[in-house]
């Protein structure tokens, strides 16, 4: 099977699948890039307040062509927009948020996440790769639930969940669940427990995907 | 003195010495003096140490600083961007120091020196490479990482409205990490785009008390780093 082929979940599924989960009235950090998608897919009648670390409280969806503002963005630096009942607020207290356990789920890339919820996500460790971590480890230090977003494996196949991250770590231990195009995996004291699986993928299929044995 | 308000950008920051360190407010392009980091520039102070959230974008700014060989060390959580060239070479070549700080920890260093708190404990980092050699201590059976605060020589800051004494509000999302730096410098320089009369910002509105601020130079129509370098745009030209 030619490994660059998507299966499982599209990323839009897999965005609804995660919004689905997050309890009304929540405080949630949302990283860069596909953690993004999840705010456009939570139902309605739930109300999610949204955190950017960068100092907005009640951050909402991206601003009409013309609307931008460059002093109004998010932690990625896209332009954004403000709810009615937002507030502003300095980097110190934005982490005393985050560190201090106010925000109930930060939701994260990874680059590799272990049985045992470790997560790599900020540098590969490559010579010449220019290191920046952001407020990564300050999220999955504080934050009350650490979730994870991320295609199962990589482009050339390799494995992102692993028996133990070969990348500098973001946090030990920090993670609890990860979203797939393939499943959604809780990380459980026993191990990786598969939750759901995607629509045409087997157990079999998920197993071979996944370095660490899964529990069914 | 009680009169903050300077003459001109070039006078505000004029004794901005050799081997200084200098914070500079901003995220990305949110908040970033802009006009203060140019005059910089032009006095040429050499062997500087930045403390900054990101390293600059295009050639203008923080990155045309670095691009000048003004800045000997950068501290920050995110040293590259979408438009981030200068830094990721010269550091590639080894000619630029990075202190890598996660944003949480930067920011609680800046906080912590200019609050008179010399070092805390903080969640952040713990089993990662960033605590390698750094002092670890459980509490309630959890363990924390010793980290010092920072204190500077100058800060840089950019506000929205600034009176006389000094007080300062901001605008959205480009207030970031500039009230604290205000707090962690000996001289906090300002730029701000309305100098308003005593009395005209509410007291309860307030973000940045006067006395940890030094010297207020207006910038009416400051530029915006996006635009430079969406236009090219390279300091100096």
């Amino acid at each position: 099977m030619n490994t660059t082929e998507r299966v499982g979940w599209s990323r839009i599924e897999m965005a609804q699948k995660a919004a689905l989960d997050i309890p009304d009235g929540s405080y949630v950090n949302l990283g860069i890039g596909m953690p993004e998608l999840i705010a456009d897919h939570v139902p309605p009648g739930i109300e999610v307040i949204y955190h950017t670390e960068n100092g907005l409280l009640g951050m909402g969806p991206v601003p009409e062509p013309g609307q931008e503002d460059v002093e109004l963005i998010n932690a990625g630096k896209k332009y954004v927009t403000a709810i009615k009942g937002a507030c502003f607020f300095h980097h110190a207290d934005s982490f005393t948020m985050i560190r201090g356990g106010h925000l109930d789920i930060s939701i994260l890339g990874a680059l590799q996440v272990c049985e045992k919820g470790d997560l790599a996500n900020w540098s590969t460790g490559k010579p010449g790769a220019i290191p920046a971590v952001g407020g990564a480890m300050d999220l999955v230090a504080g934050v009350k639930n650490v979730w994870v977003i991320t295609d199962h494996n990589t482009k050339d196949g390799q494995f992102k969940l692993v028996n133990n991250c070969s990348f500098p770590l973001t946090g030990k231990g920090v993670v609890d669940r990860v979203y797939t195009n393939l499943a959604i995996i809780e990380i459980t004291e026993e191990g990786l427990k598969v939750r759901e699986m995607a629509p045409g993928i087997t157990f079999e299929y998920l197993q071979e995907k996944t370095e660490p044995k899964l529990i069914q | 003195m009680i009169n903050k308000l300077v003459g001109s950008d070039a006078e505000a920051v004029s004794d901005i010495f050799d081997g200084a360190t200098v914070m500079i407010g901003g995220f990305g392009e949110a908040g970033s003096p802009i006009e203060l980091i140019h005059r910089l520039i032009d006095l040429g102070s050499k062997n500087l140490t930045v403390v900054s959230n990101n390293t600059g974008s295009g050639n203008v700014g923080i990155a045309a600083l670095i691009a000048n060989r003004q800045v000997r060390k950068m501290i920050c959580s995110f040293p590259r961007s979408t438009n981030s060239v200068v830094f990721p070479e010269l550091y590639r070549a080894g000619e630029i120091e990075l202190e890598l700080v996660p944003q949480g920890t930067l920011a609680e260093r800046i906080r912590a020196g200019g609050a008179g708190i010399p070092a805390f404990y903080t969640p952040s980092s713990v089993n990662t490479p960033l605590a390698e050699g750094k002092e670890q201590r459980e509490f309630n059976g959890q363990t924390y990482v010793l980290e010092y605060g920072i204190k500077a020589d100058f800060s840089l800051v950019k506000c929205q409205s600034a009176d006389r004494y000094g007080n300062l509000t901001y605008n959205k999302t480009a207030r970031n990490f500039s009230p604290i730096m205000c707090t962690a410098a000996d001289i906090t320089i300002v730029q701000a785009k309305y100098m308003v009369e005593a009395g005209e910002i509410d007291p309860e509105t307030v973000v940045t008390p006067g006395i940890f601020v030094n010297r207020v130079v207006e910038i009416t129509d400051p530029a915006h780093e996006s635009i430079l370098v969406a236009s090219g745009e390279r300091y100096p030209r």
